[in-house]
C-alpha cells in the first residue's frame, strides 16, 4: 500500500492572513486549522468578506499565509510567508484550480486546454492526447473537443475547466464558486461531478460555494465567518 | 503546441492587418534606404563611367558637378603632352529642359569627344553608339525616347540612335550623350537676332580699335561666325579627363599639372567625394534624418502594438503562470507573436518593394547589405518592442485570475 494513502491531501495548521499595516492592517483569516482528506470532497461557506477567496488561494500557493504552515500530501510546503519547495512546480503538479468563470483560454480548443495543462507538467505528444481525450470523454464533452471556447455553453465550459484541472491527476482541486453562473440544474450536476472526480480520482475537493441547494453531494461543509473558521459538518449533519 | 501561432490563429484578421500596417511602415523605411542609395548611387553613376584618372577643371573650383567650371579646349592638347598621360578628353556637361510631345523633357547632355569618343563604351541596350559628327543622340531610358525618334534642341534636329539605361545625373535626370561640338551648339545657342547683334556690336568694337583699323580684313571676320574668328577661338569646355599610362602614379602626374596656374586637379575618387560631400549632401543628410526618424516612429509603434497584444493575453498569462507555467513558456508566447509580427511585417515590405520601387520616378536602389540590415533592425525592434510586454507579463501574478 502506498505509504501516502493516509495522509491528508491538505493540512494548515494555525494559518493566519494579513493584510496592510498599522491602521489599515486586516486580519483575512486568522489561526485557521483544517485537514482535508484524499478524496474528501469538501464545501467552504461563508458570507462575502469573510475570507474565502484569501483561504482559497493560500491553500492554492498563490496568496503566501502571513503565519502558520501549509502542508501538501504531508510534505510541508509553506511556513509563513516562507516557500519550503519550488512552489510554481508545486501547483503544477500537486493542485488543480476551477473557477466562477471557465477561464480557458480562448485562442485553445476545447482539448487543447487540457492539452496546455499536460505540457506545462512536461506531458507532450500522444501519452498527452490520450489522456486530454480520456478526460473529456469521461466528463461527456469529447464531442466538442475540437470547439473554441467561444463555441461550448457554459455547462460545458466549465466541464472542460474540469478537465483540465484535472489533466496532472492533482492531489487537490480548488474551486472558486464553480456553479455560480450556472443554473440550478447544472449547477447540481457541476458540483456531483466534483463528488464523483474526488471519489474516483482521490484527489481531495475543496469548492467554495454560495450555492445551498446542492450540499448534499459533500461529504463535509465548513464555514468561515471573519476570517475564522467557525463550524464543520459532515455531510449528514450537515442538511 | 505552439501558443502563439494559436493565438495568431485565432484573431488573424486583426493581425493581418497590423502586420500590413507595420509591413508599410517598413516599407517606408526599406524606400528612404534605398531612395538615399539611389541619390549616392544616380550621383556618381557617370563619374563611374567616365572612368577617368584625374579631373583637370578652373583653378580654384571643385570641377563641374560642384559649380561652374570652363577650361579652354585646347587643354586636351596640352595635358597630352605631359608624361605618364595616355589619353586625354575634353569633357562638357549641362542640363537642359525642353517640351517634347507636349510633355516636359529634362536631360543632362553629356559631350563626347568625337571623333574619339564615339561612346562605344556607353552600356547600350538598345541601338547603337555615335556614328557621326553631329545631330545623333544616345539616351536614357528615362528619357523615354525611342530609337529613331528625333528631338530638337537649339536649332538642329537630333536623331536618338541610341538607348541606355539607369545612366542618370546627380539631379535625377536621364543622360543624353551628343558630340560636344553638339553639346556645346546646344549650350551656346542663340535665335539669330541675338547673334547679328553680337556681331555688330562686335565688328563697332574691332572699328574703334587700333587693330580693326590697321586690318580691315580683322573687322571683315568679326561679321562672320565665332569659330572664322581666330582671335575668339573654340568655346571653353567643364573640364578634361586624363587617363594614365599603366604602373604611372597618378600622384606624379597631378604635380606636373599642378604647375600650371590656370587649373586644378582632381583624382577621379577625390571627384567622386566632392561630390558626394556638395551638391548630394545636403540632400543625403536630409533623409538620413528623416529616415532615422522614421526608425524611431517606427520602433516606438512596434512596442506598442506588442505591448497592447501582450495586455490583450494578461490574464491568459496569469492563468498559465497559476497552472504552473515556467517563464520560458511565457517569453516564448510573447517573443514568438512578435517575431511572427516582425517576419510578416518584413516580408510585405519586401514584396510590396519589389513591386512599387520601379514606378518610382528615382531610382530606389535596395542591396542585399540593407535587406540584412533591415532585417536585424526588425529583430532588434521585435525584442525591444516586446521587453515591455515581457516585463509585464513575467510580473502578472497569477493572483489576477482570481480578481
Amino acid at each position: 500500500m502506498n505509504e501516502h494513502a493516509n495522509t491528508p491531501a491538505i493540512e494548515m495548521r494555525g494559518v493566519t492572513k494579513v493584510y496592510g499595516s498599522g491602521n489599515t492592517r486586516v486580519t483575512a483569516i486568522k489561526d485557521i486549522d483544517l485537514t482535508i482528506g484524499k478524496g474528501e470532497v469538501v464545501a467552504l461557506l461563508g458570507p462575502s468578506g469573510s475570507g474565502k477567496s484569501t483561504l482559497l488561494s493560500s491553500i492554492g500557493l498563490i496568496n503566501p499565509p502571513t503565519a502558520g504552515r501549509i502542508m501538501i500530501n504531508g510534505t510541508p510546503v509553506m511556513d509563513g510567508p516562507n516557500e519550503l519547495v519550488n512552489i510554481r512546480r508545486y501547483r503544477r503538479e500537486h493542485i488543480g484550480f476551477i473557477f466562477q468563470k471557465s477561464n480557458l483560454i480562448p485562442f485553445l480548443t476545447a482539448i487543447e486546454n487540457v492539452l496546455v495543462a499536460l505540457a506545462i507538467a512536461g506531458t507532450t505528444g500522444r501519452s498527452a492526447k490520450k489522456r486530454a481525450t480520456q478526460l473529456l470523454e469521461s466528463l461527456g464533452i469529447n464531442d466538442r473537443a475540437n470547439n473554441l471556447p467561444s463555441a461550448l455553453s457554459g455547462g460545458q465550459q466549465q466541464r472542460v475547466a474540469i478537465a483540465r484541472a484535472l489533466a496532472n491527476n492533482p492531489s487537490l482541486l480548488l474551486a472558486d464558486e464553480p456553479t455560480a453562473a450556472l443554473d440550478g440544474k447544472l449547477g447540481r450536476q457541476v458540483m456531483e461531478l466534483f463528488r464523483d472526480v474526488g471519489h474516483n480520482s482521490g484527489a481531495g475537493v475543496l469548492v467554495v460555494t454560495h450555492d445551498q441547494r446542492a450540499l448534499d453531494v459533500f461529504d463535509r461543509t465548513i464555514h468561515l465567518e471573519d476570517g475564522v473558521l467557525t463550524n464543520q459538518h459532515e455531510a449528514s449533519a450537515a442538511h | 503546441m505552439n501558443l502563439a501561432i494559436r493565438d495568431i490563429r485565432h484573431k488573424l484578421g486583426r493581425f493581418a492587418l497590423t502586420a500590413v500596417g507595420l509591413g508599410l511602415l517598413l516599407l517606408i523605411v526599406m524606400g528612404m534606404g534605398g531612395i538615399l542609395k539611389g541619390i549616392e548611387d544616380d550621383a556618381t553613376l557617370l563619374i563611374d563611367a567616365l572612368d577617368a584618372d584625374l579631373w583637370v577643371v578652373q583653378r580654384d573650383t571643385r570641377g563641374p558637378f560642384a559649380e561652374l567650371s570652363r577650361v579652354s579646349a585646347t587643354l586636351e592638347d596640352r595635358v597630352r603632352s605631359v608624361p605618364g598621360v595616355a589619353g586625354s578628353r575634353r569633357f562638357v556637361t549641362h542640363t537642359v529642359q525642353r517640351v517634347h510631345n507636349e510633355q516636359p523633357l529634362r536631360a543632362m547632355l553629356v559631350g563626347l569627344a568625337w571623333p574619339d569618343d564615339r561612346g562605344d563604351w556607353l552600356p547600350i541596350v538598345e541601338g547603337r553608339s555615335l556614328s557621326q559628327a553631329h545631330y545623333e543622340l544616345v539616351a536614357d531610358r528615362s528619357l523615354n525616347l525611342g530609337v529613331g525618334e528625333t528631338l530638337r534642341l537649339g536649332k538642329d534636329e537630333y536623331t536618338v540612335v541610341g538607348i541606355v539605361n539607369e545612366l542618370v545625373g546627380s539631379g535625377g535626370d536621364g543622360l543624353a550623350f551628343v558630340t560636344i561640338a553638339d553639346a556645346q551648339a546646344i549650350q551656346l545657342d542663340a535665335v539669330g537676332e541675338a547673334t547679328r547683334l553680337e556681331r555688330s556690336s562686335r565688328r563697332q568694337r574691332g572699328a574703334r580699335q587700333d587693330l580693326g583699323q590697321t586690318q580691315p580684313g580683322l573687322l571683315e571676320r568679326a561679321e562672320g561666325p565665332a569659330s572664322l574668328n581666330p582671335a575668339l577661338g573654340p568655346p571653353p569646355v567643364s573640364a578634361v579627363l586624363v587617363n594614365l599610362s599603366p604602373g604611372v602614379d597618378p600622384e606624379f602626374v597631378r604635380s606636373s599639372l599642378m604647375g600650371w596656374p590656370d587649373i586644378s586637379v582632381y583624382t577621379g575618387a577625390e571627384q567622386r567625394n566632392l561630390l558626394l560631400k556638395g551638391p548630394v549632401d545636403r540632400a543625403r543628410r536630409q533623409i538620413g534624418l528623416f529616415r532615422g526618424l522614421l526608425v524611431v516612429i517606427s520602433a516606438i509603434l512596434m512596442a506598442l502594438i506588442l505591448y497592447t497584444l501582450t495586455l490583450e493575453k494578461i490574464h491568459d498569462i496569469a492563468l498559465l503562470k497559476l497552472m504552473g507555467a515556467k517563464n520560458s513558456m511565457i517569453l516564448g508566447l510573447v517573443l514568438q507573436e512578435s517575431f511572427f509580427l516582425g517576419a510578416i511585417a518584413y516580408g510585405i515590405a519586401y514584396f510590396l518593394g519589389d513591386l512599387v520601387f520601379p514606378f518610382f520616378p528615382r531610382r530606389v536602389i535596395v542591396t542585399n547589405d540593407m535587406l540584412i540590415w533591415l532585417a536585424l533592425a526588425v529583430v532588434a525592434l521585435c525584442i525591444a518592442g516586446s521587453s515591455l510586454g515581457i516585463w509585464k507579463a513575467i510580473n502578472v501574478e497569477p493572483n489576477e485570475v482570481l480578481a
